[in-house]
Order: structure tokens, then sequence, then C-alpha cells
């Protein structure tokens, strides 16, 4: 096998503790988020106060890894300085580059900020290459996080039309909606992704067994799906659940309860020129933290010496669970 | 600003034919100031249409309705690719962008913003009016307080706001085709079966309430927004175009009752009464509006 240009491999940090995880394990970059609303996950116990961004930063930079700072829901009118403050603050402590999702707080950043990396997030939802280059046109992105809607051919044509350089999602929870443009939680909930950065928040998530010890999953008041006794209940987001249209009855409309696991198409990606391989998992633990970045880390590394690896501790990260290699491998999928 | 009435484009694969006398009815009957055409959802659609554009973009004009085409909300593939460039290369039409690809082409020259393109506040619809847009049409889900603080900028800004008031609400787009996945096919494999559901595929739960409504890549509400109740307090925010979104059966109907009540013609109650025996056969809908979920109808 032939050497491989060595992508940057891009790991979730929900917590201090989780970071400093990540970077020991090998991480390339680590990315990040405040408290608050100003990114895309907005979960109890999670993120960043500034002092502790601050010290992630220092301790990154000392196990010569980046950080980058998630900023990327949408502002609502009227709050936009909490993003804007967001921002500064990233910038004021080192932050090697800022995700942006909102076309205006890219704005103020190119604006404010002209020498800071802007990466575009896979909010923002830039899917071809007239999308991205409008980006790099106008903000001057050096980065672009492709949504998960994509083939690893398209990648390749998308990597040979751009002026930026590319990021994509390797593995991790997977939503069936196109970054960015999905308002199903809100429509049940009454809280959004876009603009509170939460997707089937736990305060609205219920389970109920029923008299033969079936166990629904509901949001709001909607059942999303219902396990037979001894099955695994998924966590119920709507694009995961099972309904029922007029020909067909209890199938995964949308998708079934799978995670994202590209570990078969690493060398794909790294041909079609992808820059930086993302890890999902902001909201994880250490250890899964810990156990995902390591095997990733022997992974790509071995692939970049033109070595084959032993990926079978890629592939049992998700055993007893089911896995996907979503839109990436063919277009059959969709 | 003169409130106006708008169409939004069809957003469903309905017969050529149906599509062609829909909009052949539209330009006789309907009081709307602005039709938008164009395909949105699907570029497999797109040329299903063709062969009647020319006379459908011919019998609006004469009807004097402003012509809108809007581009496609999702774009991965290169006939995606294609259809934007077609569409938003024209100088033929006034464009809505309705994904960041559209802008790429239209490079300044003046358009409209569509829904699907995220514009949630004041520094976005600054950047939007500075790179031609002059008019934005709100994500759906964009509460009161939000449209209100937009509604006062984009006057001073010299851009027109526009807002979904009827119709069902567009939620979410995907890369998959969730009418292919119904009948066991693929995006590619499709042989168009979306075209046997004229508003969308009704997904209901489990225990077979109604849920949501499945239109290709699209996933939709299944209840019908209606903001007949709150026109006049869009109106105060600063809003000045409300969108009718076709459904198959009484958009003209939905029309007109909207119209009478913009010019005072009839009550808020009595539109309602019209909306109810005349359009859509779903649940009302305005909890986005209201800050609740987006299901819910706040009386």
């Amino acid at each position: 096998m032939t050497q491989l240009f060595k992508p940057e491999l891009v790991c979730p940090a929900g917590t201090p503790a989780g970071l400093r995880t990540a970077v020991d394990a090998g991480a390339d970059a680590v990315y990040c988020g405040f408290q608050g609303p100003t990114n895309a996950r907005n979960f109890p116990g999670l993120n960043f106060t500034l002092a502790e961004m601050a010290d992630a930063v220092t301790y990154a930079h000392d196990g010569g890894a980046k950080v980058l700072a998630a900023i990327n829901s949408f502002p609502t009118a009227g709050r936009t300085e909490i993003w804007k403050k967001a921002i500064d603050d990233a910038v004021s402590i080192g932050i090697d580059a800022v995700i942006i999702a909102d076309i205006g707080m890219a704005g103020y950043m190119s604006r404010n900020h002209p020498a800071q990396r802007i990466h575009l997030s896979v909010q923002a939802g830039a899917s071809s290459p007239e999308a991205i280059n409008f980006y790099c046109r106008n903000f001057d992105i050096k980065r672009v996080v492709l949504p998960r809607i994509l083939t690893v051919a398209e990648i390749k044509k998308v990597h040979d039309e751009i002026g930026c350089e590319i990021e994509a999602f390797v593995f991790g929870n997977i939503g069936m909606m196109a970054e960015g443009r999905c308002a199903l939680t809100n429509y049940v909930t009454g809280q959004s992704t876009n603009m509170d950065g939460v997707c089937s928040p736990a305060s609205h998530v219920h389970y109920e067994e029923d008299e033969d010890r079936n166990l629904k999953t509901k949001l709001g008041e909607f059942t999303i799906d219902c396990i037979a006794c001894g099955e695994n209940a998924g966590y119920p987001t709507i694009c995961k659940g099972r309904y029922n249209a007029g020909h067909k009855q209890e199938y995964y409309a949308f998708e079934e309860p799978v995670s994202l696991n590209l570990t078969r198409l690493l060398p794909d990606l790294m041909r079609a020129g992808v820059t930086a391989l993302k890890i999902e998992g902001r909201q994880r633990s250490r250890a899964y933290v810990k156990a995902v970045v390591s095997a990733f880390r022997q992974a790509v590394d071995a692939y970049s010496r033109g070595d084959e690896p032993d990926i079978s501790n890629l592939l049992a990260l998700t055993e007893g669970h089911r896995e996907t290699q979503g839109a990436f491998r063919s277009k059959t999928w969709r | 600003m003169t409130p106006q009435l708008t169409l939004g484009p069809v957003l469903y694969n309905w017969p050529a034919e149906t599509w062609r006398d829909f909009y052949f009815r539209i330009a006789d009957e309907a009081p709307v100031d602005t039709v938008f055409i164009g395909e949105v959802i699907c570029s497999k659609r797109a040329p299903l249409f063709d062969p009647y554009l020319e006379e459908v973009v011919a019998r609006l004009k004469k009807s004097g309705k402003d012509l809108v085409f809007a581009s496609l909300a999702e774009v991965t593939s290169n006939i995606d690719r294609r259809l934007v460039e077609r569409v938003a290369a024209s100088d033929e039409f006034f464009i809505e962008a309705n994904d960041a690809s559209a802008l790429w082409y239209l490079d300044g020259r003046p358009h409209a913003i569509g829904p699907y393109m995220n514009a949630y506040n004041e520094d976005s619809l600054e950047f939007f009016a500075g790179n031609g847009a002059r008019s934005i049409c709100l994500p759906p889900e964009m509460p009161a307080n939000g449209i209100a603080a937009l509604g006062k900028r984009s006057g001073e800004l010299g851009l027109e706001l526009e807002v979904q008031v009827y119709g069902r609400i567009p939620l979410a787009l995907s890369a998959r085709c969730y009418h292919a996945r119904a009948h066991d096919r693929t995006k590619d494999s499709c042989q168009f079966i979306c075209d046997r559901d004229a508003d969308g595929m009704v997904l209901h739960t489990l225990e077979d309430r109604p849920f949501l409504t499945i239109n290709g890549i699209q996933t939709q509400s299944y209840t019908c927004l209606n903001l007949i109740n709150e026109l006049d307090e869009l109106a105060a925010s600063g809003v000045s175009r409300f969108r009718i979104s076709p459904q198959s059966t009484g958009t003209v109907a939905v029309a007109k009752s909207f119209s009478a009540l913009l010019d005072k013609e009839i009550t808020p109650a009595e539109a309602n009464e019209c909306l109810q025996e005349s359009g859509l056969d779903a649940p009302f809908s305005n909890g986005f509006y209201h800050h609740q979920p987006g299901m819910e109808w706040c009386a």
C-alpha cells in the first residue's frame, strides 16, 4: 500500500477532563464549546467556561494539539451579543480556529478578527463547491466541515474545486437530516436545534412500559419507537423512530438507530484529499473518547505510513450497536 | 410598505398538467402579488415541468404577477449543481436563493433569500442586504419576538421581510429520499414515486397518530400552518410579504381569504372559517410563532 497524506484527527471534548484525555490519546486538534446556547451541543453539565477554555488551550498547545472553538448555533435576533462575546473571548485566549455556522457571525469574525482562522461548521450546510466557494470568497474561510450527506466520490470532487481544506466526520452519532436544516425537535418540543443547540432534549424524553412489557420511547407526547422486551432501546430522536405510512407499517421511515463508522473508508477519504477527520461525541465519557481517539490514531498513522492497520479495535467500538457508512459509501444510501 | 401576498413554489411532485393548470388558475383567479416557481426539493423533478414552463411564465406575467424563480434547497449531486447553475446564472428571472450555491452565481445581483437560508438575526440580514438581497423569507421556526426585531432592522436596511402564513411547514431536508425509502427504492431508482401524494405522504406514530409529512428529501409538518390571527401583528412588526405555500386543494380560496382579511373585508374569524372549509384537511398550527412547539395551535 502506498503512503497517504496524514490527516489531522479532530476529537471532541465536552469537559476540560475530556479535552486532556483526547490530547493525551493523540488528538491533533480538539473541538469544544462555551457553556450556553452558542454551540450546537448545549447540554446540561457540558462545555467550558472562559477560564477552562483558556487552560484547555494551554494544555493542548503544550501537548502539540490545537483547540477549535465551536460557536456554531444560530443567534436569534436581539441576542447576537452573546455569540460575538464568545467569538471575542475565543480569539483573546489564542484559540486556533473558530467554527462558525451563522452567516452574520462569519461576517462579524472576518471583519473584527481577520487574522483568525474560520472553519465553516457542518451546521452551515455547505455541501457543494459553489456554496463552499461562496463562503471562501466572502469570509476567507480556511476549512469547511462537510455535511454528512456526500459520497466519498463527491467529496473528492468538492476537494478538487474549492479553495479551502475539508474536514469530514468519520465516527459517532449521526442525524439523518442535513445539518443546520432541521426543525423537527422544535416542532415537537419548542426547543430549537439551530437556535438553542439542542436535538431531542432529555427533558422531553420519556420511557413508558406497556402491559406486555414493551418499552415505548417518547419525545414530548409522540411515541418515537416501541421496543420489545429484551431489545436495546435507542435514544428517541425523531429521525431514528419507527412510524406507519399508509402502505407500510412499523418501519424506520428515516433510518434505524445506527451510528456512523467510516473505519473501512478511511483510506478512500485520505485519498479524496480530506485534511481532517472528525470524531463526533462531545457528550461522551472520557473512557469512550480515549478508546475512540487511540484507535483512530493507530489506524490513521498506519495508513499514512502505507501499512494496513488492524482495524478490529475500531470496528469493535460499535459492536453490539448498529453502524452505518451513511451517505459516504454510495449513492444507493439515498 | 403595503402588505403583499405571495405564493411560494409548489413543493410537491404534481402531474405536469396539474402543475400547469394550477398556475393558470393562480394567474386568473388568485389575489397574490408575487408567484414563486421552480423546483426547490428535487432536481430530478425539474425536467418534468419544463414542457409547460414557458406557457406558465407567459400566463403569470400577463396577469401582472411578479415572478420569482426559486433555486434548489439542497445541492449534492452533479444534476443538482447543474440545475442551480441553470436557474441562478440566468438573467431572465428574479431569483430566490435557497442554498449558498445560488449566491455564488448571483454574485451581488439583486435577489430574494428563501426560507431555507437560515436568516436568524440582524447581522445575517445585514450581510444578505449588502450582498444584493431585496427580500428575505424567514425560517418558519422564527418566534414573534425574533420576527419583530428583524422587522425593525429590515426597514432600516431597505429589505422586505417575508413570512410563511399558510400551508405545511418545511421542517427538515436530508440527502436521502424518504418517499423512495418508503417504497423500497433509492433516490436514483425512485421512478418518481412521490407523484402519488399531492400533499406529501403522512407518517403516523405507532399509535396511528398523524405526525409528519414526507415530501421526497423534505420532511414537513403534518399540521397546516395558519397565521391568520397573527396577520395584523406581523404587519405591525414590519413583515410586508405573507407567503402562502401551495397545497393541492383550496389554495386559491385560501389566497382570497387572506386577501379579504388584509383589505379588512372580513374578520379573522370569518377568514379562519373559510380556511377550514376550503383548505388542507389537517389541523392548524401556529406554535412556532408563539414560541411553543411548532405543531401546537395557540388560540
